[in-house]
């Protein structure tokens, strides 16, 4: 279970407050939804879960099952479980992407105290893996996310985190730039996640992406904090009326 | 310009360098006569000092301290190969001696050779064309007086000429314990259709290797310079025939003082001459790559790749100059270095040079310096792997460009394997 309390947070360097009192929580096994307009402070959100330098938490809590995400590491914090696909993967030139995935696997897998995997079941697992979501070999033997397409990115995510298998995925804008085909292809491979023991947190400014993998909860996230909470039906109401009525800004 | 009192105390010290060693004995006349313009060159040149602007960013005073001969080892060491993974025969100089006693027979098919000594007592040897020659040859733009103080005095070393294809790589294992000098002078011939590899390991105090790649032959020379414990000075002089192959590739890992000169020159048309190396360096470590590539003659292809990667305050320095002659077109020169500094005390300094006399080339040079991107470490770390572990693959894929330069994969393994051990032995 994710919880997040009354969070806020500036940017590092500026004097910026960019998330102003947020709380959500995410049940185990549930798939949330946060929808929100440019600048609501969405992938801040998902930055300051993963850990990434340059924000500063003023106050508020974040939590995964009770242990406390914001003084940890983001290894550490993958290794509790969490895992967030990101907008922009990164290209990482001359790290090849079995090498990638098998260091992880294996870096979190210590941090466990577990064994680490041995090579041809970890061949099996990613293969098998790659298989569902179109990932060639050739595609894995590359370097991470280098001459990737938008679709290839995406989709590299997900197989990141499906061999990865995190309690706790966050999907940051994963249907930007792709097209219909390759967000479909995207969104089973979420579906085909889902399951009792995981939760998702997807991050979208589109509801598009939620046809294909439908939430629980969906959020209205606007000037750093939840405005509006629903079902399904809010983001069909953000479809058609825009975000305006939902938002303090508008 | 340096004042008369300088270039008089750059003599004198030059004078102390060669005072120092004993004079060659039982030589042939040419070999004499080698050795006498040898010694002339250096009291021309005088010794560096940092004055000099080929040592402007290298201090030179550790390396023409006047040394006598460091004595003989009592017991040889144990040495170890860290290119066990590739046949090859091992040669080992113990305190700047060859020790023919503890090295693998060198005799195999399409090779000849004989020690420096012998070489050097005969009248009929490719020595005689070469020994000094090249080393005279790449004094031409710039004066290179540790490289004349090592012709000038240097008795140990190897003959080798490549007269076919050849088999196995000849190891050379370098090691000294105790202070003193240690010279080493190579001198490698290889003929039409020959090929050779020459690896080395360890630490020569001064050496030369002086290299002639006759037209259609092919040499390799990989280098590890492990953590070297005195000051180093190292010269490898080339000569490349047309349609010839020449490669270098030095890892240097640590080391207090290290200075590698490569000099290349290309004297026959259609030729490709790659001069790659990674310098490793942490607390005060100082590695010094400098480079002077010649195009001499048309549609040669040459490459400089450099990785430096430091932390502490250690300084890596790369110079790199292509000079091409007038004449030499369709030149195709590339040259890079780049370097990672994990640390803010690192310092890298780069100085890329063209000279240029022809019209029709194509010559290219970069240099980068920074440190590690954060956003690709934060991608890593997101995934579960330690801020360490994150920054030893970012590492090893920097260094990559330089180690592909080595064309046996088993060697590039053993580069790959130093660079994650030297990350991993990080503080």
């Amino acid at each position: 279970m994710l919880q997040i309390e009354n969070l806020h947070v500036k940017l590092e360097d500026e004097d910026k407050q960019i998330l102003k009192g947020l709380s959500l929580t995410v049940e185990t096994g549930k798939v949330h939804a946060i929808m929100g307009p440019n600048g609501s402070g969405k992938s801040t959100l998902s930055y300051v879960l993963a850990g990434r330098d340059g924000y500063e938490v003023t106050d508020g809590s974040a939590s995964l099952d009770g242990d406390d995400l914001l003084d940890m590491e983001p290894n550490e914090r993958a290794a509790a479980g969490l895992f967030l696909a990101f907008q922009y993967p990164v290209e990482i030139p001359g790290v090849n992407n079995m090498t990638f995935l098998r260091t992880a696997m294996n870096a979190q897998r210590k941090a466990r105290g577990e064994e680490e995997i041995s090579a041809p079941d970890f061949l099996k697992l990613v293969r098998a893996t790659a298989k569902t979501l179109n990932i060639d070999n050739e595609m894995l033997k590359r370097a991470v996310n280098v001459g990737f397409s938008g679709g290839e990115k995406k989709r590299n995510e997900i197989l990141q985190m499906a061999v990865l298998a995190p309690k706790m995925c966050i999907l940051d804008e994963t249907d930007s730039g792709l097209d219909v085909d390759a967000m479909k292809l995207v969104a089973e491979g979420v579906n085909a996640l889902r399951s009792e023991g995981r939760s998702f947190l997807v991050i979208t400014h589109y509801q598009r992406l939620l046809d294909h993998i439908t939430p629980d909860v969906v959020h209205i996230m606007a000037d750093g904090r939840i405005v509006e909470t629903g079902g399904p039906e809010l983001a069909l109401r953000v479809e058609t009326q825009g975000y305006a009525g939902l938002t303090p800004a508008a | 310009m340096l004042s008369e009192k300088l270039i008089d105390d750059k003599r004198r010290a030059a004078e102390a360098l060669l005072g120092a060693l004993p004079l060659p004995e039982g030589e042939a006349g040419w070999a004499r006569e080698a050795r006498a313009k040898a010694r002339t060159r250096l009291l021309d040149a005088g010794a560096p000092i940092r004055r000099d602007e080929y040592w402007k960013y290298t201090e030179p005073t550790r390396l023409t301290v006047p040394l006598a001969p460091v004595a003989p080892a009592e017991e040889a060491p144990e040495a170890t190969s860290p290119f066990a993974t590739v046949e090859a025969r091992v040669v080992r100089f113990v305190n700047g001696r060859l020790r023919l006693d503890l090295s693998q027979a060198l005799q195999q098919g399409g090779l000849e050779v004989a020690t420096l000594a012998e070489a050097l007592s005969r009248d009929i040897t490719p020595a005689r064309d070469l020994f000094g020659a090249l080393e005279f040859a790449g004094q031409e733009k710039v004066a290179r007086p540790l490289a004349a103080l090592n012709t000038a005095a240097a008795t140990e070393g190897l003959c080798l000429h490549a007269t076919g294809p050849v088999a196995e790589p000849i190891h050379l294992i370098h090691q000294q314990i105790g202070d003193g000098a240690a010279l080493t002078h190579h001198v490698v011939k290889v003929e039409n259709g020959a090929s050779l590899t020459v690896l080395e390991s360890g630490i020569a105090g001064n050496s030369v290797l002086e290299v002639d790649v006759a037209p259609g032959g092919s040499f390799h020379h990989i280098r590890l310079q492990h953590a070297p414990e005195r000051p180093t000075a190292t010269h490898v002089f080339a000569r490349i025939g047309e349609g010839a192959a020449f490669r270098t590739f030095t890892l240097t890992a640590d080391g207090e003082l290290t200075r590698n000169e490569v000099i290349m020159e290309f004297v026959g048309d259609d030729a490709t001459g790659h001069i790659a190396g990674a310098v490793l360096g942490r607390a005060t470590s100082h590695a010094d790559n400098t480079v002077f590539v010649t195009h001499g003659a048309e549609r040669c292809e040459s490459r400089q790749v450099f990785k430096t990667v430091l932390e502490g305050e250690a300084k890596g320095i790369f110079q790199g100059k292509i000079f091409v002659r007038p004449g030499a077109q369709k030149t195709d020169g590339y040259q890079i270095s780049q370097s990672v500094l994990l640390e803010d005390g690192a310092e890298f300094s780069a100085k890329p040079e063209l000279e240029i006399y022809a019209d029709d080339v194509k010559c290219s040079h970069g240099s980068t310096t920074g440190a590690l991107d954060e956003t690709a470490l934060f991608y890593l770390m997101a995934r579960g792997i330690t801020r360490r572990e994150a920054e030893a693959l970012l590492v090893g894929s920097f260094v990559e460009e330089a180690v592909a330069e080595i064309e046996d994969e088993r060697l590039q393994d053993v580069m790959r394997g130093e660079v994650a051990c030297w990350m991993a032995g990080r503080g």
